[in-house]
């Protein structure tokens, strides 16, 4: 059961505002696929090798050589706040 | 001529029946007509179109055109196409315009392709039932009061409805091939890396895959062949050759094994899908196919451990939307960079998106990260396994798409487990990267159902001539629902 703390603890730790009338719904749906993918626990995976992709081959390298151009005023005008070539964030630091 | 499939249109086209322009200028209209109650265009692209059109014209006379040369067609709005609104449909992508084109969509208009518009789905791709879309949800054009499945809902509906003749989609636990299913077209995806997901909006890594949704796997074929093969740009990329699909679907018929697990026809599957679901492995047979009975002992774990992967790949993957290079910002005064972060990605995602990022989060979180994530990719290990042990045996694995037809706008948004129970029949293709496709194989109540064929790595032109062959001797796929006909 994840109460309102952990859901408070989570939002926090992924970087969610999340309303006070939002925490009840969400700790009662994440609490019941919690409840859902518990059923793993049962299984029996001693000596099986985790499986992170499905692609059983080894990863490509390419040369280390610069192949993109710069492009960044094209980028940048997806951007909320740019100034002097920079984003812009609210001022952390007095 | 909205009821023609690609490869008829691409043969009227080429024999001058109709122009590229006037078969783009029949599509908008049909959008313009009935896409207010659908809902299945996030952006219709009317200039850029009939612009490719006239390009589409010029090429076709100047004899130099390839198959697609004017053939219009949807793309997902999870596809970057530059100088378009490309949402995702998210708030967070609202006002997101794309600076450079995804690999399949600048592969497709290298071929002539006219792009229509872009498609609604679930916001970032996560949901069954196209309802959590920022754009609201989409409505199945066999009966408006139904979803059209997810999350390609928009792309399937529009489809569906021959308002498009064709579109793209991607599928990381079901999100072609179910939407396929629940609205009477055929949908494929293809094995993990045989389509670039390079601008592509990553929701889960090492599940997601691109694909198409098609009256026909014949007219699958043929968009699949233009948008595969091999893409320096995504690391994942199969550098495989592409075999030539269209001219392979019409191939000669070999014999083939079907496997069948019985465990797909439990009490979870509606009593009348399954009837119908078995009268079209009776087709098969009678095609020739030999039926054989299979175990995959670790499938109904597949669910649990897809909700244990996708999750905690999509809350890295959207880790990204801060609000600071792209995407939503919020107008309120944030004090510290903490609350600035948070309020931003707070007010941009809506409540689906946050569930799996909040789930996702949880499982990766110091304690949890043996007992849930690693054992998931464990089990991941274990549903993979039992289709290596199959396909020793078998050429397909076949069963339903979905548990039962479409289900009622807002029937199941209030409980997310019942939910992800309509990808039962469909993640497991996505836990093992195989290539997977549905394709519709008769009524219930008045609505289409599907059969799923599951093929071995790399096996897409066998898949698509079985699903071929069986529309032959099949009309399921040529049912238009009635309001759209």
């Amino acid at each position: 059961m994840l109460g309102p703390d952990d859901i408070r603890r989570l939002c926090r730790l992924a970087r969610l505002d999340i309303s006070a009338t939002e925490i009840a719904d969400a700790s009662a749906k994440l609490s019941s696929i919690v409840a859902m993918v518990d059923q793993l626990q049962a299984v029996d995976t001693a000596g099986v090798v985790p499986m992170a992709h499905p692609l059983d081959r080894p990863q490509r390298l390419r040369a280390d050589v610069v192949t993109d151009v710069d492009r960044h005023e094209l980028y940048q005008r997806n951007a909320a706040q740019v100034e002097r070539d920079l984003y812009l964030v609210p001022k952390v630091i007095e | 001529m909205h009821t023609r499939t690609l490869a008829q249109l691409s043969a009227d086209l080429r024999a001058r029946r109709v122009s590229a322009t006037e078969l783009t200028k029949h599509f908008l209209d049909r959008i313009a007509r009935h896409d207010a109650t659908l809902n299945a265009f996030i952006t219709v692209t009317s200039e850029q179109a009939l612009a490719a059109a006239a390009a589409a014209d010029k090429r076709l006379g100047r004899g130099d055109a390839t198959p697609l040369t004017g053939l219009p067609i949807a793309h997902k709005d999870i596809f970057c196409t530059a100088g378009v609104k490309t949402s995702c449909a998210s708030k967070m992508l609202d006002n997101f315009v794309a600076p450079y084109d995804a690999t399949i969509v600048e592969r497709l208009q290298n071929a002539g392709v006219v792009m229509l518009g872009k498609t609604n789905m679930d916001e970032f791709a996560m949901g069954s039932s196209n309802e959590t879309s920022f754009y609201g949800p989409v409505k199945n054009p066999w009966d408006h009061a139904l979803v059209p499945g997810g999350s390609s809902g928009g792309s399937a509906a529009a489809v569906a409805a021959r308002i498009a003749p064709a579109a793209t989609g991607t599928d990381t636990g079901g999100s072609i091939r179910q939407p396929a299913a629940l609205t009477g077209i055929t949908g494929i995806k293809p094995t993990y890396g045989r389509v670039s997901r390079y601008g592509m909006i990553a929701f889960a890594s090492s599940l997601d895959q691109a694909g198409v949704l098609t009256q026909t796997a014949e007219d699958a074929a043929l968009l699949l062949e233009a948008m595969a093969g091999f893409d320096e740009r995504d690391s994942t990329s199969l550098d495989d050759a592409v075999p030539n699909y269209s001219k392979l679907v019409n191939e000669p018929w070999e014999r083939v094994t079907i496997g069948v697990p019985e465990s797909f026809f439990d009490a979870g599957l509606e009593a009348d899908n399954a009837k119908a679901l078995r009268v079209a492995l009776k087709e098969l047979e009678k095609l020739g196919a030999t039926l054989k009975p299979i175990e995959l002992p670790h499938i109904h774990l597949s669910v649990p451990a897809y909700y244990v992967v996708a999750p905690a790949e999509a809350s890295s993957n959207l880790s990204r939307f801060d609000g600071v290079r792209f995407g939503y910002r919020s107008a309120a005064k944030a004090d510290d960079l903490l609350s600035f972060y948070m309020r931003n990605r707070g007010e941009g995602f809506g409540p689906e998106v946050k569930r799996r990022i909040l789930t996702g989060a949880y499982v990766l979180s110091a304690g949890y990260f043996d007992a849930y994530y690693l054992q998931a990719q464990k089990v991941r290990k274990l549903v993979s396994d039992d289709f290596t042990r199959a396909f020793r045996e078998v050429d397909f694995v076949a069963g339903p798409t979905t548990p039962a037809p479409a289900f009622g706008l807002g029937q199941k948004t209030g409980d997310p487990i019942q939910m992800y129970l309509n990808d039962i029949y469909t993640i497991g293709a996505n836990l093992a990267g195989l290539p997977a496709m549905s394709l519709p194989c008769g009524v219930v109540r008045g609505l289409p159902v599907g059969l799923q064929l599951v093929a071995p790595p790399l096996h897409e032109a066998q898949l698509l001539k079985t699903g071929h062959y069986f529309q032959r001797v099949t009309d399921w796929h040529q049912r238009v629902p009635a309001n759209y006909a």
